[in-house]
């Protein structure tokens, strides 16, 4: 699935949640299907920096495609990453860079972007895309 | 009586809640409703819901009167100050030394160049600690509390950095009080500053200061006292505490942000050098010599922050108005409260359980995360601070990585305090 398939996917799936209560235990829920980083990455200089919560991500090449695992020790931030993780793994590095993230804003979760906000959600689409931006340089 | 001196006779347009009438009777007056009529924030929405505003430790919200005081100075007599001929400069300056008075006679300062406007605590803090950089030798020794802000932390460090002298720690207990007899073995000649908040910002806990300062005195060290937590709180009184230092920020305590105050000893600022260079806070200069001007411009240089000093003032009648002991009483009612309905919670630990505390709420709920909570509150619209207060420390001797702290101020009610509750009930419920 291309990553604006997969972006689609999420705006239908939120466009069903009536109020914010149901959005985030659905991003809570998706939190729980989030790829776990192995323990033996969880260290200080894979955390991303800029958030309240810990948030550790790991990324590998998988042939030409990048495979990111994450975790965190907050509930609602571990569903954030779930979802990013969602649409950038198993993704080609240059369709990750080249990617918007549009998306967060149509899924009800803009407020998240905002810089006053601690969560980092911003922090990390930055690291992932660093990660691909890595990746593809490798590859050329 | 005037009770507003900050408006002397000037008619105020848009200022409807002027509660002229009725203040002599303040005491048997307080009646939250009509307080939180005062406030215009507090009539808002947040995520659909009516706000409630539990995050008064990190700032207070504004009065109207305090807002009316900030538009009548840039709508009628915004100029330059201590320096213009001109009538607007005379008015403007006028109101902006009245402040200084009000800021004196509030915390009790012998003379009114004993407070030095700055720019908050923060900067009050850095004042002194980059003036003591010339006061303090190699292997001199300096005391700070483990209950600090890291701003009262942080620029002694890079003062001991520069000066050679040792930062020594005040260790805390289990229920977030300092361990007075740690103190006691820290204390020597060596010691020549002690600093340590009134009030810790992370937990509520109300230090000791009055033993902490005489302890301090005994061995001829000299004591800063962070007040940021105090102030809306407690009506500190500079000479009876024998303070050396004492510093606030208006913002706590329901004035604009940009604005606090630094009370020194005379002798003590006398010694002092000059923080920063700049107009204002010179006698006569020359390029082989300059002299500084007397206290307090000596640490004022530049433009200040006018307005804000003028409405800082009004912040200080606005309080007064209602009166320290009925804030104190009212917001230990709500403190008292909230304790006794937050602890219903099963699995809800609080951090910081001093018989002497200030309306302050620190905690956590087993096993989750104080970030997730604070998200869902606020999409309940319950303003709350989550993380580490800035107190780093704090955390590290709880092992936790943050608390959700609720703090209340006058201005809050019983009320919102079970929207609080019945919020952390639901997030709890999510969040398992």
């Amino acid at each position: 699935m291309t990553i604006k398939a997969i972006q689609e996917d999420l705006i239908d799936e939120f466009s069903m949640f009536e109020d914010w209560e149901e959005r985030y235990q659905y991003m809570i829920d998706l939190g729980k299907t989030l790829p776990l980083i192995d323990e033996q990455y969880k260290t200080q200089e894979n955390i991303i920096k800029g958030c309240q919560s810990k948030v550790w991500v790991h990324a590998e090449m998988d042939s030409d495609k990048v495979v990111f695992t994450a975790d965190s020790d907050a509930i609602i931030t571990k569903g954030i990453i779930a979802i990013l993780i969602r649409v950038f793994s198993n993704q080609h590095p240059q369709d990750i860079i080249d990617a918007d993230t549009d998306f967060i804003d149509a899924i009800g979760l803009k407020e998240h972007l905002s810089p006053t906000r601690a969560n980092g959600l911003v922090s990390m689409i930055k690291q992932l895309k660093m990660y691909a931006i890595a990746y593809q340089t490798q590859l050329q | 009586m005037e009770l507003f001196p900050a408006f002397g006779s000037r008619s105020l347009r848009g200022a409807p809640t002027m509660p002229q009438s009725g203040l002599s009777k303040k005491i048997a007056m307080f009646n939250v409703e009509t307080i939180r009529k005062d406030f215009p924030i507090l009539q808002r929405q947040v995520n659909g819901k009516p706000l409630v505003y539990f995050d008064n430790a990190a700032t207070s919200q504004t009065p109207q009167q305090v807002i009316d005081a900030i538009v009548d100075y840039y709508s009628n007599y915004n100029a330059n100050i201590h320096r213009g001929v001109h009538s607007l400069s005379q008015e403007a300056t006028d109101k902006y030394e009245e402040a200084r008075l009000k800021i004196q006679k509030h915390f009790n300062a012998k003379a009114s160049h004993e407070i030095i406007m700055t720019a908050g605590t923060t900067h009050g803090i850095n004042l002194v600690a980059s003036g003591f950089t010339a006061l303090l030798k190699e292997g001199d020794e300096v005391i700070v509390s483990a209950l600090e802000h890291h701003s009262n932390i942080v620029p002694w460090q890079m003062l001991c950095e520069r000066s050679g002298a040792i930062l020594k720690v005040i260790p805390m207990n289990d229920e977030g009080e300092l361990v007075m007899s740690a103190y006691d073995d820290l204390l020597s000649e060596k010691t020549k500053l002690v600093f340590v908040n009134h009030i810790s910002n992370a937990l509520g806990t109300i230090n000791p200061i009055e033993s902490i300062i005489k302890k301090a005195h005994a061995v001829g060290a000299a004591v800063l006292v962070d007040g940021a937590q105090a102030c809306p709180h407690v009506k500190a009184d500079v000479q009876a505490l024998n303070v050396d230092f004492y510093v606030v920020s208006a913002h706590k305590m329901c004035g604009p942000t940009g604005v606090g105050m630094l009370y020194g000893k005379e002798e003590w600022l006398n010694k002092l050098p000059p923080y920063q260079g700049g107009g204002e806070m010179i006698a006569e200069v020359s390029f082989e010599k300059t002299t500084y001007a007397g206290l307090p411009h000596k640490f004022e240089a530049g433009t200040p922050n006018i307005c804000g000093g003028i409405a800082f003032g009004a912040a200080i009648d606005y309080m007064n108005n209602i009166g320290f002991k009925n804030i104190n009483a009212y917001e230990h009612e709500l403190l008292e409260y909230a304790t006794k309905r937050l602890l219903e919670i099963e699995g809800l630990k609080i951090y910081g359980t001093s018989k002497r505390k200030t309306s302050v709420v620190s905690f956590n709920l087993d096993g989750i995360h104080p970030y997730d909570v604070g998200t869902l509150l606020d999409k309940m619209g319950v303003a709350v601070r989550t993380g580490h207060h800035c107190a780093q420390p704090i955390m590290d001797y709880f092992k936790i990585p943050g608390t959700i702290r609720a703090s209340f101020a006058f201005y809050n009610t019983k009320a919102e305090i079970d929207v609080l509750v019945e919020g952390v009930k639901k997030a709890k419920m999510m969040l398992s």
